[in-house]
């Protein structure tokens, strides 16, 4: 009995705070879960519809970067999720949990088309867009502000409210779709005005116009004082307090301007590419892009490579999907894992497995 | 049939999704962890109850033990998603809410791609009303919109609110959620409470997404709902301020207020544009909205959420 109670509290490893990785280090730790990720996903690959692992592996590349068109497309998906990973960094960064992205943006979207539904007619092209941009940057702020007001108030939880703004901003667009369709559809057919200019490519000012937001909000996190707030704010709300930030009107300020990038990304949607709107718009993205900004420890640069991997996987498998003539859930299968491999993975960074060396020493970590 | 009875009765089946995924919530966060992996857990549930469903609908099983089956299935469904996701969250010490919503990526992914590969023959057997419209169904007519599954939400509701108020188990779990390095210090075994809390909760869950595919709509396309449903299940939780005694009457209320847009025009006698429609489907989460912001100003003690909620523990770490 008491052998045994001792060999209980002398397990063979115990856990040890890491206190600084290396870059290449952390690196390769997460490498090397993205391997393992897309092998189990080939394994599964191989059971679930007939596919090689090497079959799996060629097709994810050819589906992402096989022609130049589903370049451009890559070049699209990735922006507009990066666009709205954007977005919610400022409010992440300040560990204000907002899961509302995908109604901040679905509204800014909303307001897009709104305006060009009633002003399109009467006033030219070059006027409208300023107009609709303006729309959706204060109707995504409005969005994110909301709960920002209450949360800096009262301490309401803001992570359910953001989620609950996520489908009345659907209801409202439900509203609207058949109060513009007459015949009930609640198909709006795309918008003849309203389009942002064709240069060079159908999608290059999109992507352009995204990454110099990036630079930008790199900028405004890393080199502004309101940045330098936020990130006191997200460590530490009672230094914040100390040092003379107000800490309400920060949270309240960094929700409106996250609520605001989510409506350029709804100006984006609107008036770069769909020209109209449903209740799934987004689809997603808003949820997706959380994982971008995470992924990406909150770095605007860094999301760049990030939005850019989970694209690459969403449009890879799609292509699977196509090919071997499945179920367009796929993709969703294979982030998933591929993502658990990497949250996990997050654990061999920051922590190590310290190995007991004789089992004589008792030093026991209770 | 008076209508405001038959909208009662029909919401409280609905509810009772609401009430499986609540409960399991519960479970989850009163352990601490705020899992927001409950849709996809919800929806894993109801795909793995009909995998079952399908390869018993041919055979000479009876019916009731093909319920039976069918639920222990979206069970283990749901705890399967439990363990990734305690795993991830009390061994690995990975953030809560990035775990959670990368689970209800993959679950409802998942999910989607279980059922439309069972859409060619869905038609044969996922109007599986018999299997679980038993025991009171047929014989009376209050009743007839209740199975087997929402007279089991309402007994694991109870249960759940006994073992936590009532028993030394109970207690020491919510001593995890509140503060488990002095848990850890009595001696109470954190991970081991975190885990099965988190399994148990999950598996309760994922009930819920059966209950709705194969009891509540009978229809093959309802897995595509369950997400959403899913959500409004989390917003229940702090609706009932983490009771699940009280979670049994919301859960109803939800209910309500979720047809609410289909039902309260006829229930008035007034005739209401078709437009209005979505904004009367706005209401369930209107309402939540206005809870929160009660609860959060009032301030009581007891409602508020378990302290060390979405925070991970490591022992080493002061």
């Amino acid at each position: 009995m008491r052998n045994r109670d001792k060999q209980a509290h002398e397990p063979p490893f115990h856990v040890v705070k890491r206190d600084g990785v290396p870059l290449w280090k952390s690196m390769t730790i997460r490498v090397l879960a993205v391997v393992f990720g897309l092998l189990l996903c080939s394994i599964l690959a191989v059971f679930l519809i007939d596919a090689n692992p090497v079959e799996f592996i060629t097709t994810l590349f050819d589906g992402a970067f096989g022609s130049a068109r589903r370049l451009w497309k890559f070049g699209k998906d990735a922006s507009v999720l990066l666009c709205i990973a954007l977005a919610i960094t400022p409010a992440f960064r300040m560990r204000f949990w907002n899961i509302g992205a995908e109604g901040q943006t679905l509204i800014g979207a909303l307001a897009s088309v709104a305006v060009a539904y009633y002003l399109g007619d009467s006033i030219p092209n070059g006027a409208l867009l300023p107009l609709m941009l303006l729309a959706s940057v204060a109707a995504g702020a409005v969005w994110g502000g909301l709960p920002a007001v209450f949360k800096a108030k009262w301490e309401t939880n803001e992570t359910l409210f953001t989620l609950m703004m996520n489908y009345a901003a659907s209801g409202l667009v439900a509203y609207f779709l058949l109060l513009w369709t007459p015949s009930g559809s609640s198909v709006l057919g795309a918008l003849s005005v309203g389009h942002l200019p064709i240069v060079i490519h159908e999608y290059f000012l999109l992507i352009a116009a995204v990454l110099v937001l990036t630079v930008l909000i790199y900028i405004y996190l890393q080199y502004t004082k309101q940045g330098y707030e936020i990130s006191v704010v997200g460590e530490s709300e009672n230094t914040a307090r100390y040092i003379g930030i107000g800490v309400s009107r920060v949270i309240i300020r960094t929700m409106l301007v996250s609520g605001a990038v989510c409506g350029i990304a709804g100006f984006l949607i609107v008036s770069a590419l769909d020209h109209s709107v449903t209740t799934t718009t987004v689809g997603g993205m808003g949820f997706t892009a959380i994982m971008v900004s995470w992924l990406a420890k909150f770095n605007p640069l860094v999301m760049i490579g990030t939005s850019a991997f989970i694209t690459f996987l969403q449009q890879g498998s799609a292509q699977i999907t196509t090919n071997f003539n499945i179920d367009s859930a796929f993709p969703d299968m294979v982030v998933g894992i591929v993502l658990f491999f990497i949250i996990g993975c997050e654990f061999f960074i920051n922590y190590k497995l310290a190995f007991r060396k004789t089992s004589k020493k008792g030093g026991r970590a209770k | 049939m008076n209508p405001f009875l038959d909208y009662l009765l029909t919401s409280i089946p609905l509810g009772m999704t609401f009430l499986f995924g609540c409960t399991g919530e519960i479970l989850t966060e009163k352990a601490g962890h705020l899992n927001l992996g409950i849709p996809g857990i919800m929806a894993m549930g109801g795909a793995t109850g009909c995998l079952a469903l399908k390869f018993l609908h041919n055979t000479s099983c009876p019916p009731a033990l093909i319920a039976i089956i069918s639920i222990l299935a979206a069970f283990a469904g749901g705890i399967a998603m439990g363990a990734i996701y305690s795993f991830l969250t009390v061994t690995l010490k990975a953030n809560q809410n990035v775990t959670g919503l990368a689970m209800t990526t993959f679950g409802v992914g998942t999910t989607k791609f279980i059922m439309s590969g069972m859409a060619t023959d869905a038609m044969q057997y996922l109007y599986a009303l018999d299997y679980f419209r038993f025991p009171f169904a047929e014989s009376t007519n209050a009743l007839k919109y209740c199975g087997i599954m929402v007279y089991l939400a309402i007994i694991i509701a109870l249960t759940a609110s006994f073992v936590l108020t009532k028993t030394r188990v109970g207690l020491h779990l919510r001593a995890v959620g509140e503060n488990p390095a002095t848990a850890d210090a009595v001696g109470i075994n954190v991970s081991l409470y975190k885990y099965t809390a988190t399994c148990i909760g999950s598996g309760i869950a994922a009930l819920g997404g059966l209950f709705y595919i194969m009891d509540y709509s009978g229809s093959y396309e309802a897995y595509k709902r369950i997400e959403e449903l899913g959500w409004l299940a989390v917003a229940l939780v702090i609706f009932t301020l983490w009771r699940p005694h009280l979670s049994i009457i919301g859960s109803v209320l939800f209910g309500m207020l979720y047809i609410a847009g289909s039902r309260i025009p006829t229930l008035l006698g007034i005739k209401l544009d078709i437009s209005a429609t979505p904004l009367l489907q706005m209401l369930p989460y209107a309402v939540t909205i206005i809870v929160l912001i009660v609860t959060s100003v009032r301030k009581k003690r007891e409602n508020q959420p378990p302290a060390s909620l979405g925070l991970p523990y490591f022992r080493e770490e002061r």
